[in-house]
């Protein structure tokens, strides 16, 4: 009981929630790499995977990148990427180690979305006189939305999860939170700042299902 | 000379390191194999029983997937810390959070392993006099093998990654030489242990996959069928 009862003092100390180590600006930095980095990640893999999945060709790189991207620990790339000549550009380490690991889901949920349309739908269209651009766009795209937006959905959480790692090479974001509670060595601090970044992860999560939701294009009322 | 060097220059490929350190490296790597191992078994003795239950039961079904989705959003660094308070600072923080991770991949898919057996395979079973859980463990099983492997591999290759993380409490395997080597600044010992980490994490996989092999003999004729089947579909899409 006393945990939980001194992580509720924690949560509710008006000190902690304020300055450059409060939740609000380590939360301000989290909520900022997440969504920077989401950006990032997404201008490079989308337009790789769509066409690639338009095309057909690719499928075993799309494949290899995820299981790569499950294989490598993002604890072992953000370390080494630390390390490296680029360590001393501020968070340039972490914005790298968390676009690479958010291309895998992006790519392999995009390339499969596409893959997976109605090849009929497809034959259909052209024999309508589409060109290959106008099946893209008003065919197969607006198909493969949903595990389109289900890609970034996990990438989104993948980023949350990555920069919460990225405290422990000293980058900014919640996870700041739980590393100085260990160093501390108080508990009521890291269970509080576990809650915050499982609570972020939930919440991003939560967006991410509403919003795939209300823009499924085949949803849209008049559409269907 | 040239060897002892590269400790002093702090090269990232060191060879002396790996000749004063190997017996700090192999007590990590059985580290990180305990732990991952440990893992996954509990993580497979939690998930069938619980996939179980979820295909007997509808009800039961919604919560168990929806909650083991939910623990699978959770950050690593935070499920590690929420456990902290329960367990201690002890090894069991690491493998009940992974085995939390690896539970969402296993009943997933040892439940869509389970709804692929065919429904005449069962109703033959029953036919010839096969009580429910002889018609499990000898013909749902075996079918569902393919679907259980494959998540089980996932499960296993993500949990190798994830260990690592367990070194902000001490019990990352490969992870604490890399959490040490990240305060010390000390290249070889980062990049050496990173190397191995994704090593284990290939090997294991390797050998899950002879495993399933070795298993499921009746998957190999139906693969090559299938592999013929998508080829022509691929060069039309092209």
């Amino acid at each position: 009981m006393g945990v939980i009862d001194r992580t509720w003092t924690w949560l509710t100390t008006g000190a902690h929630w304020s300055g450059t180590d409060g939740v609000w600006h380590r939360l301000g930095e989290h909520l900022f790499l997440t969504a920077v980095c989401l950006l990032i990640s997404c201008a490079i893999a989308l337009p790789i995977a769509v066409v690639l999945g338009h095309l057909g060709k690719g499928g075993a790189l799309a494949v290899n990148i995820s299981n790569a991207g499950r294989a490598v620990p993002t604890f072992a790339v953000l370390v080494l990427l630390l390390l490296s000549p680029l360590g001393s550009h501020g968070s340039w380490p972490t914005v790298i180690a968390l676009v690479l690991f958010a291309i895998p889901p992006l790519l392999t949920n995009a390339y499969v979305g596409m893959r997976e349309v109605d090849r009929d739908m497809v034959e259909a269209a052209r024999g309508m006189g589409m060109t290959g651009r106008q099946v893209m766009a008003r065919v197969e795209l607006p198909l493969a939305f949903p595990l389109i937006v289900t890609g970034v959905r996990s990438a989104a959480v993948q980023v949350v999860a990555t920069t919460t790692l990225a405290a422990l090479p000293g980058g900014g974001g919640l996870g700041r939170i739980i590393t100085a509670g260990f160093r501390l060595t108080d508990t009521a601090q890291v269970v509080a700042g576990a809650l915050l970044v499982a609570v972020l992860a939930l919440l991003v999560e939560g967006v991410f299902i509403l919003v795939q939701r209300l823009l499924d294009p085949l949803r849209r009322p008049g559409a269907a | 000379m040239a060897d002892q060097n590269c400790l002093i220059a702090n090269d990232w490929i060191c060879g002396e390191y790996l000749r004063t350190r190997g017996q700090e490296l192999s007590d990590a790597t059985l580290q990180h194999v305990g732990i991952t191992l440990g893992s996954v078994a509990i993580g497979l003795l939690v998930a069938f029983p619980l996939a179980l239950l979820a295909r007997r039961w509808r009800a039961v079904a919604g919560p168990v997937l929806g909650l083991t989705t939910i623990l699978y959003t959770v950050p690593s660094l935070a499920m590690f810390s929420l456990l902290v308070p329960v367990f201690g600072l002890s090894v069991a923080v690491v493998v009940t959070g992974l085995v939390l991770y690896s539970l969402t991949i296993l009943v997933r898919n040892i439940l869509a392993g389970l709804a692929s057996v065919p429904e005449e395979a069962r109703e033959a079973a029953r036919g010839m006099g096969y009580g429910p859980v002889r018609l499990l463990f000898g013909v749902e099983l075996p079918l569902a093998l393919p679907a259980l492997m494959a998540g089980l591999r996932i499960a296993t290759v993500s949990t190798v990654s994830l260990t690592t993380v367990g070194a902000i409490i001490g019990y990352g395997g490969l992870g604490n030489l890399i959490y040490e080597g990240m305060h010390s600044y000390f290249k070889a010992q980062v990049l050496t242990a990173s190397v191995l980490c994704v090593a284990l994490a290939v090997v294991a996989d390797v050998v899950l996959l002879l495993v399933q092999r070795l298993l499921t003999p009746w998957t190999r004729t139906k693969r090559r069928a299938k592999s013929a089947a998508l080829r022509p579909a691929a060069e039309v899409a092209a």
